[in-house]
């Protein structure tokens, strides 16, 4: 078997276990505490807790105005790379025949080249979100080695992707091989780092939700 | 007690001569112990962005980078992975998150209790919603079991145990209340076997603030409420909600809902004190094991819902206010509308801070700030955020609902030899009833 075939094969067939058992694994610990059942009488006209948790993830799509000011780069960076990720993943074609051979499923994309600058985009971005951590001192304090890690592993398949396409620094097939491997160290750490935002986001946003919105205060 | 300094040269108090592995051990249960769902989906969110930093005051006003919210709890997050989280076996297991250490607890007691007031800000501010405060407060338990608590605050939670408040004996608080009623002229009631409302305390009443004691007396009795002050529960201000001793929070809420119970009241009215509404209105039924069988409402809201219902009426200022939003009751606690109408009542035309309601910033004091001489240079340090906003509104008047806010403001001002004076919206009531 060559490097292509087990990275599409083995690799990828055991990192989508381990990222789906994780996922589970690590929603079930969490969901499985017990929750502290506030018998408080809700403030008049609460709405239901499903429709807080609701407004709650929306809301905080976007800071408050106050806190936007110093967090706008954070933010339109965030998002400059979140965009960027999903149109790269979802909407270059040869990802979608892949999904679609994986899954039988298939949407349109969008024209290569296009795909490609966003690509580009978004490693730039990705740079710029890891400059900020490494110079800001209240990131340099916070940060964890989850944060680089997360970091590394998000940059790498994007920077892969972009010499596959590009046929650049070596054999299309070892890129394209070394381009899958490094989705499939993605999807082995992301369950067990800060990736799992992905899911937890509305969780998190969800409960406080549900919080605030019985006491009749806004989030 | 003694205050002492770690290697790093943070100052932190400690109670009592156990062994810091006892006290390490003690601090991590007691803040596994009761470690709700919502607590741990919070403790596996955060993306390390940095937002929650230029929501908070103390990291605002001195730009320090250990202000940073989310690193307050940074001992606790430790424990939390290593004890409680989905993947604490495997963190074991591989000793890859080691066990706090006590120099981590003692150095992190002033980011936990002096560089926190508990103002929730940050919560506000954090894109996946984390509540940062509601978790400090959660690690406050941990603290207090440990013995490192600052002095002052343990001060406060041994004369409650002795007292029943942090302020006076109950055994004079039935006369503090027909002295303040005679000086003051209007009549009291003290102990009275059954009413309709009960009307509980925080320090400030008994203290600084005794004429409120009268003041909200003079508005029941001009509605022709019944109603009384009870010697059995009275003090409302919960000093254990504040310090992390949950028994004490037990103790003292029980304390005031059993009083309320036994006279029969249908409401009862908490003082000005924004904590004694997170402490009574949102967290009683945890500790009193069902539905509070009786209304529990703030100061502000019982005014709101006599000037609303048209049962006083009010002398108009005509003039300009602006208001201080105490965090627990608004940003925590949802009643941002009802001073604002009982302003609008009161003829005072109100002109909000550009931070204002929610997002309103913190006096500094909450969460025990003010009590804890201690954090008194940070306090100031955070006081400038509110000054400017006072200045900025250039009103007439200044008020606020909470009375520890009043007091941390008032000695903010002081401090800053600056001549401001902060208006209790109790007071103004009182004093301007249409007869
Ligand atoms: S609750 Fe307030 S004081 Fe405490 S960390 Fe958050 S913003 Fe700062
Ligand atoms: S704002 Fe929220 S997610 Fe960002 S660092 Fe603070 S707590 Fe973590």
């Amino acid at each position: 078997m060559d490097l292509l075939a087990f990275a599409r094969g083995p690799a990828l067939s055991f990192s989508l276990a381990i990222f789906v058992l994780g996922v589970i694994w690590r929603l079930v610990g969490v969901l499985a505490l017990s929750p502290w059942n506030d018998l408080s009488p809700p403030r008049e006209g609460a709405p239901p807790n499903w429709l807080s948790a609701i407004q709650a993830v929306f809301r905080k799509m976007i800071p408050h105005r106050t806190f936007l000011t110093a967090g706008m780069f954070t933010t339109a960076n965030g998002y400059v790379f979140h965009i960027g990720l999903a149109i790269v993943v979802l909407l270059f074609v040869p990802h979608i025949l892949f999904i679609r051979s994986l899954f039988g499923v298939s949407w349109p994309g969008l024209p290569n080249g296009v795909v490609f600058g966003v690509g580009a985009l978004t490693a730039a971005s990705l740079l710029a979100a890891l400059a900020y951590r490494l110079t800001s001192p209240v990131l340099k304090l916070i940060s964890r080695p989850n944060d680089y890690i997360s970091w590394l592993l998000t940059f790498v398949p994007v920077v892969t992707g972009l010499a596959a396409a590009a046929h650049v620094g070596a054999r299309y097939e070892t890129l394209l091989a070394l381009h899958v491997l490094s989705i499939c160290a993605f999807l082995i750490w992301f369950p067990f780092g800060k990736l799992m935002h992905a899911f937890l986001f509305v969780l998190s946003r969800g409960a406080t939700g549900v919080r605030f919105g019985h006491r009749g205060a806004q989030l | 007690m003694t205050a002492k300094t770690t290697a790093s040269g943070v100052a932190y108090d400690v109670q009592g001569d156990r062994a810091d592995s006892e006290r390490r051990d003690a601090a991590m249960q007691a803040f596994v112990r009761d470690f709700a769902r919502t607590a741990a989906i919070h403790m596996e969110s955060c993306l390390r962005c940095g937002m929650c930093a230029t929501a908070c005051q103390f990291y605002v006003t001195t730009g320090d980078p250990k202000y940073t919210p989310i690193n307050k709890l940074r001992p606790f997050e430790q424990a939390y992975h290593r004890h409680i989280g989905p993947f604490a076996p495997i963190y074991r297991l591989f000793g890859l998150k080691s066990n706090v250490s006590i120099e981590m607890l003692q150095e992190w007691e002033a980011l936990i209790y002096d560089a926190c007031s508990l103002c929730g800000r940050c919560t506000l501010a954090c894109p996946m919603g984390i509540d940062i405060s509601e978790l400090i407060k959660e690690a406050r338990h941990g603290m207090y079991k440990a013995g490192l608590v600052p002095d002052r605050l343990e001060l406060m939670d041994r004369t409650t145990k002795a007292w029943g408040s942090p302020a006076s004996p109950s055994d004079d608080f039935a006369d503090i209340v027909r002295d303040t009623g005679e000086e003051n002229g209007v009549p009291v009631n003290v102990d009275l076997p059954k009413a309709d409302y009960v009307i509980t305390v925080a320090p400030a009443e008994l203290t600084e603030h005794t004429k409120a004691l009268t003041d909200i007396a003079k508005i029941l009795n001009k509605i022709g409420a019944s109603w009384t002050y009870s010697t059995a529960g009275f003090e409302a201000s919960n000093i254990g909600y504040i310090n992390g001793d949950l028994d004490l929070q037990e103790k003292m809420t029980r304390k005031i809902i059993d009083n309320a119970v036994a006279v029969g009241a249908h409401t009862l009215i908490l003082p000005e004190c924004g904590h004694a509404y997170g402490a009574a209105r949102w967290e009683a039924s945890r500790w009193y094991g069902k539905k509070v069988p009786v209304r529990v409402i703030h100061m502000t809201e019982f005014l709101a819902e006599v000037v609303n219902g048209g049962k006083v009426k009010l002398k108009k200022f005509g003039e300009t206010t602006s208001f201080h939003d105490p965090c627990q009751l608004v940003r925590r606690g949802g009643v941002k509308q009802a001073p604002r109408d009982v302003l609008k009542a009161l003829g005072l035309e109100l002109k909000e801070f550009e931070d204002h309601g929610e997002l309103g910033w913190c006096c500094g004091g909450g969460g025990g700030v003010v009590s804890n001489v201690r954090a008194d240079p940070l306090r100031f340090k955070a006081f400038e955020i509110k000054r400017k906003q006072v200045e900025d509104a250039n009103t007439q008047h200044f008020v606020t609902a909470c009375g520890q806010c009043r007091i941390t403001l008032t000695l903010g001002a002081k401090h800053a030899k600056w001549d401001q004076k902060v208006e209790s919206l109790l007071e103004l009531v009182a004093d301007n009833l249409e007869d």
